[in-house]
Order: structure tokens, then sequence, then C-alpha cells
């Protein structure tokens, strides 16, 4: 078991580090017991790659995300985005990080269901500084046509795509996709993975997708495995999987 | 089911907030119909006992002068079971700390043993001894009003003698529950006082010696008052009666039963208002509930738990939750029922309050609350029983927005996302925004309605006593007097303008109506009592026909125009036909008047008059009231200022506690109605206010979309709720009207600002509450759910 973060790949040795995590522990108390999520998680993640954090439910992968989104803190340890310490940051400033430098991608996609497709992506787009058109967004996840559809007269995949279209919608400088295939059958999840992956090599946003689905690690640049709230396992991915012919 | 009932108590603890804003609701309601149930019982039965106690008569006549002698042949009329006949007159007395003259009612009491009819209650010192001159009994109200008692003396002018008074004793009648001279509009205890005196002094004073001038009956069991008065008319018209009345057009009585009439219709109305917020409440909070725990639902059924039970246990929390404010309410209203009762006994004058709980008004209003939660309930319930469990175990379908009509009218592009949102939101559930915004107006209703009865009153007091009626001091004369007469009051101290009257009691005929009041003769270059139209305007009096109080046209349905027929009551009795040439607006009365030539002319007599009113110079008032009491002809002297006066400090009192009671429950309403909306609207909604603050948006910007949801629902609610104010008084309007008295409906525009404004600041604390309540929102726990 390794504590030292994975070294990025040689050809990306020039790339920034855009997330640094250093012994980053997290406890939460459960009534009268306390539960030890993070149990001290060193982790670099680079400008541009995409990252499958791969661990089974309870193994701290989706805290981790968490933490890295700004939408809560660590108990013990420092975590930085690019010059911001995330660990010490005010409620204030986290909201502005989240507003500016992430986009989101929930397991239930979470669309505001009185809002339209295109509405919900101009959400997004209306607080940004340097947003893409709504609909350069989900034409991105080839949602264009279903612009005026309602959450409710959309099927799951497609409501996961226009969550993808508005979460990239206001270039985020990082993508965060917690389980996002989790709800849908196999063939649905191919087409949401695949618009992920295209924002990811077309638009270079950082990703990082947690699962617990293994099958997925093969598409991305990197998988690291969290087991019991630490990093068991950091392996570069030497040939990449065509997202079509993942098999799950 | 112990386990259920525990759920229950958590559940309950749990949604402590808005259990308790229903609660509250519920116990304004209850607060209110026993309070006001009970104090109306209190009343009725006080006012019962007192009157057959003391044997308030059944009908009064007054009269000139009669004989002793024909008492026997009013007896036997039939239909009568008891006489008592008296010698009543009006005098001017002068009060030690009073300047201006007041008026006493004198009334005989036999030499020995009691009245007959309208005995007296003694409150303390004596009854006047027969024989000594000057002894008399006062009554309660005069006495309290002037700081009298037993012991001190006043001075009357009676019969054009100057005389003393001496107080034995403080009393109170049945007959005076109320203490108003009839024909004035607001009572004046401090200028108005009846006081007892032997038979043989009134006698002598009077010049009655075998005569009286007032007569009262006690109907035999089961006898109609109608054709008595009639009987009665008939016999003592050779001796100047102007008609007998019954109890039903007796003042004292028909204020106090008007007063029973009031509590009885705020026992409906109020109880009604909070007890319908209550169920409309229950409604979407139960709903709200059962939606969130339909996968409970499911599981119970599928335990084994009939549909019953399930419905019980959801039914029960509601119906806990209106028991605990009916119980709160309940003796809430019993403490408030108290102290108004010590209210109306002080300001009725009782000799003892008939004061006990009744359980059953208790009951019935516990019950109106349970019956309230069940109708509340009912659509939840219904929801409950049939949810299959296997349906229940799948989430519910997602909500269903539609574009709003707004934006299909092509107005998209101009209203913001987040207010889309809002105006989708109220859309989807068009009904439960629609009842939202019913109940926050049920708040701005409340306020309005207990603004109004002082704008109204405002209004009454300034045109009746300021645009119409624009003199100081009225006075009448016992006897008509000649033209000379008002050279002598133009001539008194201070006296700028004195302006002569005619009074002659008539009846009007038109078609099947009749009424009986009097015309007014006036001079036509009027200044001080004038006579307005609805728009305030004056009218002139027409050389020959009658202008008519609206009210008194209303009563005998007659127009402008039409022809009326005049039977005078007094001198030849002639009988004419006027034409009826005008309506006047008035607030109080259903005279007639006329030019004082043409009245002469009618009456075929020469030019007289009954009395004056008179401008006074302000800085004389007290030298000529110093003559006025002493001036013998003059039987009345009325201080129209001082009376408007002591009205208004006195309303104004009332009016303070009766509106910090409105403002607080309506406050109740809206926080109730407002939280409660918001409450669920944020539990419905976290999950997509959390996605919100994850994606990046702050707090403030979240709650605008709460928020403006209730400032949509608010601002429906305030036309709506002045609309439904205004309707409630004008209800009230209708409801009070008597013949005697009328309510303007009038509103100032002070008083819908006062109700939006009060509306508006509960609306925001609650919404202030809930921007808090954002700020705790999970934002990790609610994006892991599947809703």
């Amino acid at each position: 078991m390794s504590r030292a973060p994975a070294s990025p790949p040689s050809d990306v040795h020039a790339r920034q580090v855009v997330f640094r995590v250093r012994g980053a522990t997290k406890v939460y108390p459960m009534g009268e017991v306390e539960v030890q999520a993070l149990r001290g998680i060193d982790l670099d993640l680079y400008a541009g790659e995409f990252t499958v954090l791969l661990g089974p439910s309870g193994s701290g992968k989706s805290t981790l995300l968490n933490i890295l989104g700004g939408l809560d803190q660590p108990t013990g340890g420092s975590v930085f985005y690019r010059e911001l310490e995330l660990s010490g940051a005010s409620n204030r400033q986290l909201t502005q990080f989240r507003r500016h430098a992430v986009g989101f991608v929930f397991q239930f996609y979470n669309l505001i269901p009185s809002l339209t497709a295109w509405e919900n992506v101009s959400l997004v787009t209306e607080v940004a500084s340097d947003p893409m058109s709504p609909l350069e967004a989900l034409r991105l996840v080839g949602l264009e046509d279903r612009r005026d559809h309602f959450p409710a007269q959309l099927s799951g995949g497609q409501q996961q795509r226009v969550a993808i279209a508005r979460a990239i919608a206001k270039r985020p400088d990082v993508l965060l996709c917690d389980e996002p295939t989790g709800a849908l059958d196999a063939l649905t999840g191919i087409t949401v993975l695949e618009a992920i992956q295209r924002i990811n090599t077309e638009l270079g946003t950082t990703t990082a997708v947690i699962t617990h689905n293994a099958a997925i690690g093969e598409m991305s640049d990197r998988v690291v495995t969290i087991r019991d709230g630490r990093v068991a396992e950091d392996r570069r991915v030497a040939v990449k999987t065509p997202v079509a012919e993942l098999r799950w | 089911m112990q386990t259920l009932n525990r759920k229950l108590i958590r559940e309950l603890r749990h949604t402590r907030g808005q259990s308790l804003a229903i609660a509250a609701v519920v116990a304004s309601g209850v607060a209110v119909f026993v309070m006001a149930l009970g104090t109306l019982g209190t009343l009725r039965s006080s006012r019962d006992a007192y009157y057959e106690r003391y044997r308030f008569a059944d009908v009064f006549a007054s009269l000139r002068r009669a004989p002793t002698a024909i008492l026997p042949r009013i007896a036997t009329l039939p239909g009568v079971a008891r006489v008592q006949t008296r010698i009543v007159s009006d005098v001017t007395l002068d009060v030690p700390e009073l300047d201006e003259p007041a008026v006493g009612r004198l009334i005989s009491l036999p030499e020995v043993g009691e009245p007959v009819l309208n005995a007296v209650y003694l409150r303390r010192g004596r009854l006047p001894e027969p024989g000594r001159a000057s002894e008399v009994l006062a009554s309660e109200a005069f006495v309290e009003a002037n700081t009298l008692d037993v012991g001190d003396t006043l001075q009357a002018v009676m019969n054009g003698r100057l005389q003393e008074l001496r107080i034995v004793g403080v009393a109170i009648s049945p007959e005076y529950i109320f203490q108003l001279r009839g024909g004035d509009l607001l009572p004046d205890d401090r200028r108005f006082g009846v006081f007892w005196v032997s038979q043989r002094q009134m006698e002598a004073a009077f010049d009655m010696e075998g005569a009286f001038n007032d007569v009262s009956l006690r109907l035999a069991g089961g006898a109609r008052s109608e054709p008595v008065i009639e009987a009665l008319d008939r016999l003592l018209k050779p001796y100047g009666s102007i008609g007998a009345i019954d109890r039903e057009d007796h003042v004292s009585a028909r204020f106090v039963a008007d007063e029973i009439k009031q509590l009885r219709a705020t026992a409906v109305v109020a109880p009604s208002i909070f007890l319908g917020v209550a169920t409309f409440l229950l409604n979407v909070v139960l709903s709200r509930q059962i939606g969130t725990q339909r996968e409970i639902i499911a599981t119970l059924k599928a335990f084994g738990y009939s549909d019953a039970a399930v419905a019980w246990h959801y039914l029960k929390s509601a119906i806990l939750v209106a028991l605990f404010g009916a119980v709160l309410g309940a003796a809430g209203g019993l403490y408030l029922g108290r102290g108004l009762a010590r209210l109306y006994a002080e300001f009725y004058h009782f000799p003892s309050l008939i004061s006990r709980i009744d359980w059953r008004i208790v009951l019935a209003g516990v019950s109106l609350s349970v019956l309230a939660a069940v109708a509340g309930s009912y659509r939840a319930i219904y929801q409950v029983m049939r949810l299959m469990p296997a349906e229940a175990m799948r989430p519910a379908a997602p909500a269903r927005y539609r574009q709003s009509w707004l934006e299909r009218l092509g107005l998209t592009p101009w209203i913001p996302l987040t207010a889309r949102m809002v105006l989708r939101g109220l859309q989807r559930r068009p009904l439960n925004s629609l009842l939202s915004s019913l109940g926050i107006s049920a708040a701005v209703a409340v306020l309005l309605v207990g603004n109004f009865a002082p704008d109204a009153l405002d209004y009454l007091l300034e045109f009746q006593f300021e645009r119409a009626q624009r003199h100081d001091v009225q006075v009448a004369f016992y006897e008509v007097a000649s033209p000379s007469a008002a050279y002598d009051l133009r001539h008194l101290p201070g006296v700028q303008t004195a302006e002569t009257f005619r009074a002659v009691p008539v009846k009007l005929r038109f078609r099947h109506r009749s009424y009986r009041t009097s015309i007014m003769g006036l001079g036509q270059r009027r200044d001080l009592y004038r006579l307005l139209d609805v728009d305030g305007r004056a009218i002139p009096l027409p050389p020959a026909g009658l202008v008519l109080s609206d009210k008194l046209a209303e009563l005998l349905a007659v127009r402008e125009g039409e022809t009326v027929t005049v039977e005078v009551l007094e001198g030849e009795e002639p009988v004419r036909e006027v034409v009826v040439s005008g309506l006047a607006v008035e607030y109080a009365g259903t005279t007639a008047y006329m030019d004082r030539q043409a009245l002469h002319r009618l009456m075929g007599e020469a030019d007289t008059l009954n009395g004056a009113f008179l401008a006074v110079d302000p800085g004389q008032l007290e030298t000529l009231y110093r003559e006025l009491k002493e001036t013998p002809q003059i039987a009345s002297v009325a201080v129209k200022s001082a009376t408007v006066e002591q009205f208004r400090e006195t309303v104004a009192k009332n009016q303070l506690t009766m509106q910090s009671f409105m403002v607080f429950f309506a406050a109740v309403i809206a926080i109730g109605v407002v939280y409660n909306t918001a409450r669920i609207s944020l539990e419905e909604r976290s999950r997509e206010l959390a996605t919100m603050r994850v994606i990046g948006f702050t707090r403030s910007e979240v709650s605008a979309i709460l928020l403006g949801e209730l400032a949509v629902l608010t601002s429906l609610a305030i036309p709506l709720g002045w609309a439904i104010g205004y309707g409630l008084c004008y209800a009230m309007v209708r409801g009070f009207e008597t013949e005697m008295f009328r309510i303007p409906l009038v509103i100032h525009p002070e008083s819908f600002a006062f109700a939006a404004l009060v509306t508006v600041l509960a609306a925001a604390a609650s919404g202030f509450w809930i921007h808090r309540q954002i700020g705790q929102l999970d934002l990790v726990a609610v994006l892991k759910s599947s809703e």
C-alpha cells in the first residue's frame, strides 16, 4: 500500500496539479459513534486527466469526491484546489468555488423538475463568468432537439445527459461525477459515459468519476482504488478501451 | 399499535413548528367560540333573571296626563296581567363639578311597597322615606360617571321651580340597563341620569295628584303584544298618548338584545374563519406527510396492518394537533370570557352576573375542532386507504410541470429563470396555491374588520355631528312656545345664533305601511342643522313637501315624488297628503323634515316652536350653562360636543384592546399559513434547492425562489383579503342595522394599508425563518437519496 501519490505519466509530466490532497481524514459523528470515512488520503489529480475513483460502497470514495467538490471539508489533513485551500475555505469561498470551477453530475440527475432541459442548463450559464451557450452544451450531449422538454418528459439516460450538459456549460475546470450510471441500465449508461468522455477529450476538462463498477475504469487514464478510507491502488491505464466496447 | 403511537409522537415532535402553528389557529377559533358563546350565555341568563326578578314590563306607553280612575279599564284589557302607572318627567339638573346642565329622568316610586313592575335594585343606601321631600334614588351609572354618592345633593328645575335632590340610595333597574334617552344617538352617563322619587313628591312637583303619565303592562301568559298595544292606544289616545311600544322597541332592552345578536354573529363568523384556515393547513400538511411516507405506509400494509388502522394512525395525528389547540383555546376562551363578562357587568349594571362555565359550549368547541381536523385530513386519508403496498414501494411519479400561462402569452424571454420556477411551482398545484392565498387573505380580512368599526364610527360622528348638525347646544321647551322665546334665547350670554324648530309627532302612511315618528319643522335659513345628500351637499327644504331620512323612506318603501299620508298625533290631529320631495342621509333616527311655515299650515296653527339649536361662543359656555340650568321653561339641554367627546373617548379605549386582539389573531393566521406553506415548499423542493446550492448558488439566491413564491401568494392574498374583509364589513353593517341606528360602510385607506402591512410583516417573519432553514439544508444527504 503506497502512501505516496502516483506520479504523473511521463508524457503529462509538465501538467499542472489541479487537486492536491495530503493526509486527508474525515470523521463523521453518527449519533453516539464516530465513523472514520477517510483515514489519510494522499492524492494528486492533474489537469485534463480522466480519473476513475473505484471502490465498494462505504469505502469513502463519495466522501472524497464531496471534499474535492467543496461540499464538505476534511476533519484533518489538507486539500488544495490549485492555490485555494479547500480544507480551510469559508462557506462563501466554497460557494464561489462550486459556482465557477466545478461541474457536478449526480447519480440521480437532480434536474430542477420545473425547468426545461434548456432552462436547467441556463440556470448555470446565467451565473457563470464564461459559459458556453446552453444550446451548445446540449449539442455536446446530443440533446439539442429535446431542449424544451421538462425532466418528466425525458428518459433516465436523457436526464443524465442534460445533467452533464448543465455541469459543463460553464466550462468548469473540473467535472466531478458521482456514480453517473448508477441509476441506469448498461446500454443507457454507455451513452452517458460517451458524453463524459467527449467532454474530457474535446474540452480538456479534468474529470473524476466515482463508481463501484470496475469496468468503467478501462475507459479512463487512471484508476484510483479506495478501500477503507485509504488509497489501496493507483494505476495508469495503458490501453484505453473504447466506451462502446465496455460491458458490465 | 403501541409502536405506531410512538412513531406518531416522535413525528409530531419533529414537525412541532408546523403543528404548533396549526394548533394556534385552532386555539384562536375555539377561544373566540367559547368566549363569545360563554359571554352570550352569561349575558342572556343574567338579563333574563334580572327581567324576571325585577318584573320588567312587556308594554310601555307614555302620555300627557290621565286620571288614575281609568286604571281598572287598562287592567281589564284582554291579555293584560298587571299594570303599573307612574309619573315620569325629564328635568334639567345642576350637577356639582359639571359645567353644562344635565338631564334627569324622575320616576315615581310607590309610597308603600315595591313597584308592581319595573322594580329597582338598591345597590346601597336606602329608599326615599315617604313624606320626606327631596330624597331620591340615583342610577348607578350616573352616580359613577359623576363621582357622586349617597349623601350628595343636586339642583333640579322641576316644573319651573328650582329644587334640591338629596341622594339617599344608589339603584339600578332593568328598564335602564343601557341608559339612553329615546331619540339620542349616544349614551352619556354623565349628562343623563335616572332618579326614583316618591309618588307623593312627584305628584306635588308636577301637579299630578290622582293622575299618571306613564304606564307599563305585564302580559298574561301566551298573550301577544300587538292586540294589547292596539287596545291600549285606543284607550289612551284621548290622554295624549302617541302610542305604546313593546319590549322589542324599548331602547335599553333593544340595545342589550343587539349586543347578544352581535355576540352570536361573532361566535359564528370568527371561528368559521379560523377553523376553515386550520382545515386547509391540516389538509396540505398531512398530504405532504403522506407523500413522503409512501414507503412506510406500504411497509405497514405489507406487514398486515389494515387500511383502516393505517388511516387512523394518520388521522390521529391531525386530531391530536387539533385537540391540543382546542384545549388551549378553550382555556383561553374561558379566561377571556370571564374578563368580557366582567366588562359587561360594569357597563350594563346588572345586579349580579350569572356566570358559570357551560361545559356544553366547551365540548362543542372541541368537537368543532375535531371536525375541522377530520375534514382537513379527508383527502390525505383517502390517499392512504387507496395506496396499494406494491405501488407505494415505487417512488412517486415525478412532478409534472408546464409552462405558466404568463409564458404561454409569449413573455418567456422577460421572465428570469427563478421567477419561472416560482410561477410553474404555483401553477402545478393551482388549488393549493389558491387555498394558501385564501388562508393568508383571511388574516387581511380579519384586520380590515378590526379597523372597520372605528373608521365607520369616525365617519358617522364627523358626518352627523360636524357636517350635518353643527350646533353646540340643543334646547327643548316644556310646552310649545311663542316666537318670543327665540328672541329670549338669542339674548342669552354667548349665544351667537339660534335656529328654532317645531317638532310634531306623526304617523306616516304609504300604501300598506305606516311608521310613527315626528316631523321637524325647520327654518329656511339654516346653518346649524343641515340636511345632507349622499355626496354631503346640503338639501334645501321645499316650500311644501317633506324631506325624509333615507332609513324612514326605506321603512315606508316610498320614493322621491310619491305622496305619503301624514296623520298628526297632536292638537287637532289633522290628516294630510304630502309629497316626498327629498331624501336626507342620516345614520341615526327616522325623522321627517319640513319647512316650518309649511308645517304650521299643515297643523293649522300660528307661529310656534318647541326648541332651538344654538351656536355658542366657547368662552361663554359656562355662563350660558349657568343661565340655562335656572331657566324654568327649558325641559332639556343637550350639549353635543361634550357628549361626542365622551363617546369618542370610551370607544377609543375599547378600540385599542380590540385592535390588539385582531392584530394578534391575524398574525396567528398569517404566520400559520405562510410558515406552513413555506415549510412544505421547502420540504418538497429540498432536493432541487440543495442541487442549486451544490452547483454554486448562494443561500440568498436559493431563498429567493421560496420567498418569491410566498411573495406571490401574499400579494394575491392582499386584494383578496380586502375584498373578503369588505364583504364581511358589509354583512356586519346589514346585520347590525336597526331602525334607530345605521353604520356607514366606510373604511379608510389607512385601514386597507394597515391590514396589508401587518400581513406582509407576519409573512416576512415566516420568510426569514425559512431563509435560515435553507442555510441548514444538508447538501450531501439530499443528493444521495433517490427521493
